[in-house]
C-alpha cells in the first residue's frame, strides 16, 4: 500500500473533518470509525479526485468503506 | 401574552458578546468602519458596520456553515450558556432564527467556482448552507430543537419577527423554550450595489461614524453593518421552575403590513401604527404605560419620518424615550430586530436608555422625545418598552417588553 497517498488522504479527511491524521488508518472506516458523513465523503472524493487526478465515480464511492479500500483505489487508478 | 427572556446572546459591530454591545451602547461608541476591501473604491459608499470579533468557531465547523449560520451560533452559544444552559425536552425545544437575505455568499461563492471548475467541483454542502433556514437549521440542530424550527423572512423586519413567531410558539402550547433570534451578514459588493441604487445608504465617505444618524436633519441613508442575536424565550411556568433569571417579559407581537410600496414606507406610518397598537392591545397596556421604545429608525430620510409619525399617532400625548440604536451599529438588516430586542431588553432590566448618536439638530417632522447626548434613566415600578422593525417590502413589527 502506498503511504505516500495514505498521507495524502489523511491531510484530506483531517482538512474536510478534523479528524487527527494519525487516527485515519488503513483498516479504518469512514463511516462507522472516522464519522465520516456522506456529504463529507463527497468533499474527500472531490479532493482525492483533485489532488491525484483520478475519477471516483458514484458508483465506486460505495465501495470505498475503509480508508485503505480508498488507498488502494487510487493506488489501482494512478498506475 | 407573557414570555419569560432568560437568556441573551449577541456579536455586532459594537463587540463580541451581549456584555461588550451594552457597554459600547452606553459610552455611545460607533462600531462603522471604513472598509478595506478591494472592491470599496469603485463604489459610492466605502464603510460599514464589521463584526467587532470573527465568530471563534474552528476551522472544521466553519466550512461547513454560511457566515450568517457562523453568527447565529456564536450568539446562539452566549444565549443559551447565559440562560443557564437548562435541560430541556427535545420535542419542547424550538429554534426560531430569522433571516432577511440568508446564505448568499455561499451562493456568489458556487457560483464562481461553477463558472470557474465545473458543476462537479460544487461543495455537497452548498445547498445547507445557502437555504434562508439556514441558520435555523443549524442553531435547531445544535440544541435538539425537535418542537420546531422556523426561520422568518421578512426584510428587516425578520429578526423581530422570529421573536413573535417564537413567542407565539410558547403560547399555542407547542414549546416550552424557543431559541429566537436573527442573523444576517451582508457585507458585499454585491448588496452594498443593490442599496446603493436604491440611493438607500449613506455616503458620508469623510465621517463613517457619523454617517449613521437617526432623526437628524443631515442624515442621508442607512450604514450596513453585520451582525447575530439571539434570545432564550421560555414560559413563565417553566423558567420560575427551573429558578431562571428573568430579564423581562414579551407580552406582545404586532406584526401587520403597509400594503402601500415595495421599498418605501407608507409616508403616514399606518402599518407601524397598527403594529404598535397590536402589540400592546396583547400586553393589555395603553400607550401611557410606554416607557421606552427602541426605534427601528435606520437614518434615512423618508424612513425616519414616517416611523416617527406612526409613533406620535400610536402614542397620543404619551412621550415614552425614543433610541436609535443604529446610529452605533449600523442596520444588521434581518439581525436587527433580535439584537435591538436584546437592547430593548437591557434598557428595561438597567432602566437605563443608551442614547442616539450623531443626533445634532433633529428634524423638525418628528415629534417624539428622542435620548441624546447621554444616556437617560428610566423609572422605578413596573415598565413596558416596545421594539420596532420595518423591512422593505412593507413588513412591520412591533414587540412589546416588560419589566420582570
Amino acid at each position: 500500500m502506498s503511504q505516500e497517498i495514505l498521507d495524502g488522504l489523511a491531510v484530506i479527511v483531517n482538512e474536510v473533518a478534523g479528524v487527527p491524521v494519525a487516527d485515519i488508518q488503513p483498516d479504518k472506516s469512514f463511516i462507522d470509525d472516522l464519522d465520516i458523513d456522506s456529504l463529507s465523503m463527497v468533499e474527500v472524493v472531490m479532493a482525492a479526485e483533485d489532488k491525484w487526478g483520478v475519477k471516483i465515480p458514484d458508483s465506486e464511492v460505495k465501495n470505498l468503506r475503509t480508508v485503505g479500500d480508498a488507498v488502494a483505489y487510487i493506488e489501482k487508478s494512478t498506475a | 401574552m407573557r414570555i419569560a427572556v432568560t437568556g441573551l446572546g449577541a456579536t455586532s459591530p459594537l463587540g463580541g458578546d451581549v456584555a461588550s454591545n451594552w457597554s459600547a451602547l452606553i459610552e455611545g461608541r460607533s462600531g462603522i468602519k471604513t472598509l478595506t476591501d478591494p472592491w470599496v473604491d469603485e463604489m459610492t459608499v466605502h464603510f460599514a458596520g464589521v463584526l467587532a470579533e470573527e465568530p471563534p468557531l474552528d476551522r472544521v465547523e466553519a466550512r461547513k456553515l454560511d457566515r450568517s449560520q457562523q453568527v447565529a451560533l456564536v450568539a446562539a452559544r452566549e444565549a443559551w450558556a447565559d440562560a443557564g444552559s437548562p435541560e430541556v425536552d427535545p420535542l419542547r425545544m424550538g429554534t426560531v432564527i430569522g433571516s432577511g437575505i440568508g446564505g448568499f455568499l455561499t451562493l456568489l461563492n458556487a457560483y464562481d467556482t461553477l463558472k470557474e471548475r465545473g458543476p462537479s467541483r460544487i461543495s455537497p454542502h452548498t445547498v445547507p448552507m445557502l437555504m434562508p433556514s439556514g441558520p435555523a437549521a443549524a442553531v435547531g440542530h445544535e440544541f435538539h430543537a425537535a418542537a420546531g424550527v422556523h426561520a422568518p423572512v421578512s426584510a428587516c423586519a425578520s429578526g423581530a419577527e422570529a421573536i413573535g413567531v417564537a413567542a407565539r410558539m410558547i403560547v399555542d402550547g407547542r414549546a416550552d423554550v424557543v431559541l429566537a433570534g436573527g442573523t444576517e451578514t451582508p457585507i458585499h459588493q454585491l448588496t452594498m450595489a443593490g442599496f446603493a441604487a436604491m440611493r438607500a445608504l449613506s455616503t458620508r465617505n469623510d465621517d463613517p461614524q457619523g454617517a449613521s444618524r437617526p432623526y437628524d436633519v443631515g442624515r442621508d441613508g442607512f450604514v450596513m453593518g453585520e451582525g447575530a442575536g439571539v434570545l432564550v424565550l421560555e414560559s413563565e411556568e417553566h423558567a420560575k421552575a427551573r429558578g431562571a433569571r428573568i430579564y423581562a417579559y414579551v407580552v406582545g407581537a404586532g406584526m401587520t403590513a403597509d400594503a402601500h410600496h415595495i421599498a418605501q414606507p407608507d409616508p403616514e406610518g399606518k402599518g407601524a401604527r397598527r403594529a404598535i397598537l397590536a402589540a400592546l392591545e396583547q400586553a393589555d397596556a395603553s400607550p401611557d404605560d410606554v416607557a421606552h421604545i427602541n426605534a427601528h429608525a435606520t437614518s434615512t430620510p423618508q424612513g425616519d419620518v414616517a416611523e416617527a409619525v406612526a409613533i406620535r399617532s400610536a402614542m397620543g400625548n404619551a412621550q415614552p424615550l425614543v433610541t436609535g440604536t443604529k446610529s452605533m451599529t449600523g442596520h444588521m438588516l434581518g439581525a436587527a430586530g433580535a439584537i435591538e430586542g436584546i437592547y430593548t431588553v437591557l434598557a428595561l432590566h438597567h432602566r437605563l436608555v443608551p442614547a442616539t448618536l450623531n443626533l445634532h439638530e433633529q428634524d423638525p417632522e418628528v415629534d417624539i422625545d428622542v435620548v441624546r447626548g447621554a444616556p437617560r434613566e428610566l423609572p422605578a415600578g413596573d415598565l413596558l418598552a416596545l421594539n420596532n422593525s420595518f423591512g422593505f417590502g412593507g413588513h412591520d413589527v412591533a414587540i412589546a417588553f416588560r419589566t420582570a
